[in-house]
């Protein structure tokens, strides 16, 4: 097999991974805010059954939760979906899975928030939706951005357990390449893609903090 | 024309009493200080005046407005959100610690406030901010944001975003505690170009000299109560035992 080929094969995959990556950041980060109130939620029902959901998805292997998600619709519900729902059902288990941790960093870094500032809001007279947006979201964003970097370089890799369901992203291209070849030089390759993938990712975190950084 | 009224104000926090029974009213232009130990209520009253926590019991009045009402067993009655948001552009608060919006700078943690609560234009509240700074001083601070500030001047600037609300009373929280003696001078002088405005304020305040200099009036609180009551020359020749400990101790 050609290089060059082996090449365009991985970057076919790897336009799958990055698929997978934007769109569970897309979708997990907002839904993992929405997930942080209803865990810090005064309805104790409400309360409970967020700490359930982030337990379990913390809890329980993603492999598991992609397998879960594809299947549930048939062994549930007696569904039959097309195959284009692998794709469908890769996205919606990884959004669940990372809005979950997401969704404590948020936490960790609402409550982190000195009262003050709420209190201050408050008697210049902001309503509740003002002060989150305009006073809070925007320090717990900077408050949050390490963990959350760390969380998306998890994410960069962990779009190869898409594999699970068929999906070919760089991961799998490159394994079933590694295996009609006989030769682990696509693994290492594919590896090497994740490696940069990586890099750019903290290289913009790390630009994004820098802009953070005009107050403290 | 008063400007505030407090009768019969009662808050405990779980089994703790805090405030036992308070009644004050300050008239258009006074400048009331309320002084007192450690753990007498004082700034409690504060935060209960200014709606940051609820009374349990008593009324609360805002230029002629309820905002608390008493129900036959004297418990408090708070008005609709609707009439809370109104009575609550009456007043203004100056915090302890500043509480400055840290990602905010100096200019718009001034204009923030009119622009999203009061609607009002961005160019109308920027001159607004503009005259405000100039008369604190802080002109040439506009750009800069809380974090490259001293203590001092984080402390003008929230006086100068609670005032950018035009408020008819201001409380002010011990606002030189949190500072040194070098920098609460600047803060009191601020202050006292209020009180020759004729802004009406309310102090709590362990600066003994400058409530005597400053006020029209002076609380001594302990224990929830008020334990003395009158002008300046009342409360600092009182025959009042505890008063003339209290007040000898900061003296000397």
């Amino acid at each position: 097999m050609e290089f060059s080929f082996m090449l365009m094969q991985l970057g076919k995959g790897f336009l799958a991974t990055v698929q997978v990556f934007a769109l569970t950041l897309i979708f997990s980060l907002p839904l993992g805010l929405l997930i942080s109130f209803g865990r810090m939620s005064k309805i104790f029902p409400v309360r409970l059954i967020t700490k359930f959901y982030i337990s379990v998805m913390r809890g329980t292997p993603l492999m598991l939760q992609l397998i879960v998600v594809y299947f549930a619709p048939f062994y549930v519900f007696g569904l039959q979906l097309p195959r284009s729902y692998r794709f469908t059902a890769v996205i919606v288990a990884f959004v669940l899975n990372y809005a979950a941790y997401f969704a404590e960093i948020y936490r960790s870094g609402i409550e982190s928030m000195p009262v003050g500032q709420y209190e201050a809001a408050k008697v210049l007279g902001y309503n509740k939706g003002q002060t989150f947006f305009k006073i809070i979201l925007p320090q717990v964003i900077k408050r949050v951005l390490p963990p959350v970097t760390n969380e998306t370089i998890t994410l960069v890799k962990d779009t190869s357990l898409a594999f699970v369901l068929s999906v070919v992203e760089m991961f799998t291209a490159a394994k079933q390449i590694a295996a009609s070849e006989t030769t682990i030089m696509p693994l290492m390759v594919a590896g090497l893609f994740y490696y940069i993938f990586n890099l750019v990712v903290a290289l913009g975190m790390e630009q994004l903090e820098k802009k953070l950084n005009y107050y403290r | 024309m008063k400007i505030l009224e407090i009768n019969h104000m009662k808050k405990s926090f779980d089994d703790l009493e805090v405030i036992k029974d308070i009644s004050l009213s300050v008239n258009e232009g006074e400048v009331l200080s309320i002084i007192g130990p450690s753990g007498s209520g004082k700034s409690t009253v504060l935060r209960c005046a200014t709606m940051l926590e609820k009374m349990d019991g008593g009324e609360l009045i805002y230029l002629g407005e309820h905002a608390a009402e008493m129900n036959n067993e004297g418990r408090s009655v708070y008005a609709s959100k609707k009439d809370l948001k109104r009575i609550h552009k009456h007043f203004g608060l100056v915090f302890q610690s500043f509480n400055l919006f840290p990602h905010y700078s100096v200019l718009k943690n001034i204009i923030d406030a009119p622009m999203s609560v009061d609607k009002i234009s961005r160019k109308e509240a920027e001159e607004r901010a503009m005259a405000l700074l100039k008369k604190l001083g802080l002109e040439d601070k506009k750009d800069a944001y809380p974090f490259q500030l001293s203590g001092g001047q984080q402390q003008r600037v929230s006086i100068a975003r609670a005032l950018a609300l035009q408020p008819k009373i201001l409380f002010f929280d011990e606002p030189t505690s949190a500072l040194d003696p070098e920098l609460t001078g600047e803060v009191l002088k601020v202050i006292k170009e209020l009180a020759q405005d004729n802004m009406t304020m309310i102090i709590v305040t362990h600066e003994m000299q400058f409530a005597k200099e400053l006020s029209d009036r002076i609380i001594f609180m302990e224990d929830g109560v008020i334990q003395g009551e009158g002008t300046p020359e009342d409360i600092f020749n009182t025959e009042n035992e505890r008063i003339k400990d209290f007040i000898g101790k900061f003296a000397g």
